[in-house]
């Protein structure tokens, strides 16, 4: 086990290695114009230093004046030892930056996960039980127009709903016009307010795969010869459902929550973009759109890792919850 | 294959049930036909898997109406715009009546001077007359000559000299003005008309022929109009309009009875104008209501418009229409490209195995790594910044999707060939000694195009939904190309979120329909491809 668990972290470092390497040359290839552009912009805003002391900065920081792979390698160098520069955009140290944004992220993923988990797992289980039944239908479909959705057009219908006609919540931003005179109460109650939008735009996105997924795994169980042998040693439905059939549907549930749960930090680019809700995600966004390249490269190797630790979790839980697998 | 034993059975099940039955209504009229024995072939009718494909997925309702909505999404796109009547980027215009400043009237309170003929009559002489009608005087001395102001009507002076025997000039606040353009009255005439019109008199007589003063202050002589006598002096508010008399006179008569506004009828039509008092300056400003054009911006659905304009004042339901064109298009070439790298890749890997496959698919562990999402924004960002034509971007951003999608389909194809590659029917084409290239393309592609329809038909969806996202953030396709995600762009302005529903609410449910679709689609085709669904 211990020595599946290195090899793989070996190779997720090599996956990493390359990845990186990969958005690396990307960036690298956009044209020179660009990080030019860059540094105009730059210049011009207000005290800020001369374009070519930019140029010069830019090109230092992105390797530029070195050859790709003597550009990554001192990136990655850097990366490794936590020194991951300043940002541009914000202006602060990147780290700093992602300390404060990211936590946010955090929980407002473990919230959509919660209630994901708790509306799409039991709705599946229910379709599953009852296939080719009006729920089942009504639960695929639900669950394909979730996955159909545009998130920005579900946003925009819930701002029109909520927000204009009934006035309940703001239409954008994390904090209120209050905010600094509240107590420390008031304040989180706020920004609680604040969450319920792009909160259930999340979930209402992302129950849909779920439950299809729950769906599928749980027929699967259903058809299995020992789902008819429990039946045929007359127990009642219920435990046939809950006892022999959940419980073996969990294993692949199990290994999909488990793999997300890296997710959880990586933030939602767009949801939080369209809330601007101050998290990783719209953080980043407005680094990338800005041409901010310390964060952008900084945010894309945090997602590599995040995808990579969910894989190998994924992988790890899936032997940990079927006996039957053994890791080799 | 081997589903088809079981559904022989089962058709020959249902047509053995069919021919009971028309046996009993049969054997009651007439039992003349002739039977089948039961091995005869002409007993059973043997479907094409494909013929059985196509029936398990026209069964499935869900997915039928999936394909319907499919169909009349593609008739929108691509026949709606030839029949609509207008073109992607057809700018429209409207009439707005706005209120412009036209005039600007002035009620005249200072003296004004007209030397006679060629009398000296300069500034110092006219100020000293000033001064002598406001103290009431009557003559006042200017380097030695004494000049006599003599009241001949209200507000309306004659000055003389050497005793009262020559004229120098008049002294008046009535603005007489020539009714032909450009043309100067004689001094006669206009001393005349004051004469007459300070005393108000409306006729006299000079040199032999009669004047007569309208209301109004139009001097005619034998009904025609000569001259305009008006306290007002009337400018237009900028050197391209021109007053005519006939506007002249309507706005004095206006004026004096205090109305705040009058219909005026010139070569362009009746118009409007709105007199305002402006107390500060002691002038009248008048603004003239007239039609502007202007582009028909957020027009509400109509008959010609039938959802309406959008910001530029371009048909919003023709730009759905060329926008689906875009969106669906985009879909089917990004997943072409995928389809194509995915399958050779994939193929490569599951054909031939060992290094090869090692080789690509570590390739494909790099490329699923990849955040593609952030990847396509940085990417649009820069295409910005650095002003991509809108054609070509839409070219790139193709590619971009493309060369992003592949790793799935590789996985997919890899998969399913290392699979049937160890199957029976594989050895059994091996045995019979077929050419390499027989067996993958005659045995082993033709079992794996059913998941890849099914993965090319969900993954259109999801193409369709990220490009409209990326349209959405403006980093996708751009103006002057609709694209359903940019139409929807424009509900970022608040104003449009609250006020116009027709600019964005039809964008995102054509988006919703069409991905809803080609997964509904998509299901369906995966029911209907699996023998183990049986229904």
């Amino acid at each position: 086990m211990h020595k599946y668990i290195i090899k793989r972290l070996l190779y997720s470092a090599l996956i990493f290695f390359f990845v990186m390497l990969v958005i690396y040359i990307i960036l690298r290839c956009l044209p020179t114009s660009y990080l030019e552009n860059v540094a105009r912009q730059m210049s011009q805003r207000p005290g800020s230093k001369t374009y070519q002391e930019w140029l010069a900065q830019l090109e230092a920081q992105y390797g530029m004046d070195k050859g790709y792979l003597a550009g990554y390698f001192g990136w990655l160098g850097n990366f490794i030892t936590g020194n991951h520069g300043d940002s541009w955009f914000y202006t602060v140290p990147v780290i700093e930056k992602f300390h404060d944004t990211v936590w946010l992220s955090f929980w407002m993923g473990l919230i959509v996960m919660f209630f994901e988990i708790i509306i799409s797992i039991p709705l599946g289980i229910l379709a599953a039980t009852k296939q080719y039944s009006v729920t089942d239908y009504t639960v695929s479909i639900v669950a394909l127009a979730g996955i159909s959705l545009p998130t920005f057009f579900f946003a925009s219908l819930l701002k029109l709903v909520f927000s204009v006609k009934l006035g309940w919540f703001d239409l954008f931003g994390l904090v209120g016009r209050n905010y600094e005179r509240l107590s420390p109460m008031g304040q989180f109650l706020d920004k609680a307010h604040h969450l319920v939008l792009p909160i259930v735009t999340l979930v209402v996105l992302s129950i849909g795969g779920l439950m299809r997924y729950t769906r599928t795994n749980m027929l699967e169980v259903m058809s299995a010869d020992y789902i008819r042998t429990a039946r045929a040693k007359g127990l009642d439905e219920h435990t046939v459902i809950y006892k022999h059939a959940f419980r073996n549907t969990l294993i692949p549930l199990v290994t999909i929550l488990g793999g997300s749960l890296p997710g959880l930090f990586s933030g939602a680019l767009i949801t939080e973009t369209l809330y601007a809700i101050p998290g990783i995600g719209y953080t980043s966004y407005n680094a990338m759109v800005g041409g901010d390249i310390p964060f952008s490269m900084f945010y894309l190797a945090f997602i590599a890792i995040l995808t990579l630790l969910g894989n190998l979790i994924a992988d790890l839980l899936y032997a940990v919850v079927d006996p039957r697998v053994r890791l080799s | 294959m081997k589903f088809n034993d079981k559904d022989k059975n089962d058709i020959l099940a249902s047509k053995l049930n069919e021919q009971a039955e028309a046996q009993t209504a049969v054997d009651t009229t007439a039992a003349s036909e002739e039977e089948y024995s039961l091995n005869d072939d002409r007993r059973v009718k043997v479907l094409s898997p494909g013929a059985m494909v196509a029936k398990r997925f026209f069964r499935n309702r869900i997915a039928v109406v999936g394909l319907v909505i499919l169909a009349v999404m593609f008739l929108f796109s691509f026949l709606g715009g030839v029949i609509s009547p207008y073109a992607e980027d057809q700018l429209f215009y409207t009439e707005t009546i706005q209120k412009k400043e036209y005039a600007g009237a002035v009620r005249n309170n200072d003296f004004r001077f007209l030397a006679s003929g060629d009398a000296k009559f300069d500034s110092a002489i006219q100020a000293q007359v000033v001064l002598a009608v406001t103290t009431g005087q009557d003559a006042v001395t200017y380097r030695d000559t004494t000049y006599h102001v003599n009241r001949e009507g209200e507000d309306f002076y004659s000055v003389t000299t050497d005793g009262q025997a020559t004229l120098v000039g008049i002294g008046y606040k009535d603005v007489v003005t020539s009714s032909v353009e450009g043309q100067k009255l004689p001094f006669d005439l206009v001393f005349a008309t004051l004469k007459a019109y300070t005393n108000d008199e409306n006729a006299f007589e000079l040199g032999g022929e009669q004047y007569t003063i309208a209301e109004g202050g139009v001097v005619e002589k034998g009904g025609e109009e000569v001259a305009f006598v008006s306290r007002y002096v009337i400018n237009p508010i900028s050197p391209d309009i021109f007053l005519s008399r006939d506007f002249q006179e309507q706005l004095v008569i206006a004026l004096e009875s205090g109305a705040d506004k009058f219909t005026f009828t010139d070569e362009n039509g009746e118009s409007e104008y709105f007199i305002d008092y402006k107390p500060d300056v002691k002038n009248w400003v008048v603004r003239q209501e007239t039609a502007t054009r202007t582009y028909d911006r957020y027009a509400a659905p109509s008959a010609k418009h039938w959802l309406g304009t959008d910001r530029n004042g371009m048909d919003m339901l023709t730009r759905l229409m060329y926008g689906g064109r875009v969106s669906l298009v985009i879909g089917f070439i990004v997943e072409l490209i995928s389809l194509i790298i995915g399958v050779i890749l994939g193929g490569l890997a599951g054909y031939f195995g060992k290094w090869v496959d090692f080789l690509i698919m570590r390739i494909v562990d790099i490329f699923y790594c990849i955040p593609s999402t952030p990847i396509i924004i940085i990417l649009g960002a820069a295409m910005d910044t650095m002003g991509v034509d809108p054609q070509i971007r839409m070219l790139y951003l193709m590619l971009i999707l493309g060369f992003l999608g592949w790793p799935g389909m590789a996985r997919l194809v890899r998969g399913q060939i290392l699979g049937l590659r160890e199957q029976e029917f594989m050895v059994a084409t091996e045995a019979s000694g077929l050419r390499v290239s027989r067996r993958i393309f005659k045995h082993l592609v033709p079992n794996v195009i059913p998941q890849l329809i099914v993965s090319c038909t969900m993954g259109i969806g999801s193409t369709i939904l990220i490009e409209a996202t990326l349209s959405f953030l403006g980093l996708g396709v751009k103006f002057p190309f609709a694209s359903w995600g940019n139409i929807i762009n424009d509900v970022n302005n608040t104003f449009v979120l609250q006020n116009y529903w027709f600019i964005w609410i039809p964008a995102g449910i054509c988006i919703l329909l069409t991905v809803l679709a080609f997964n509904l689609v998509g299901d369906g085709l995966r029911d209907a491809f699996d023998p183990k669904m049986k229904r």
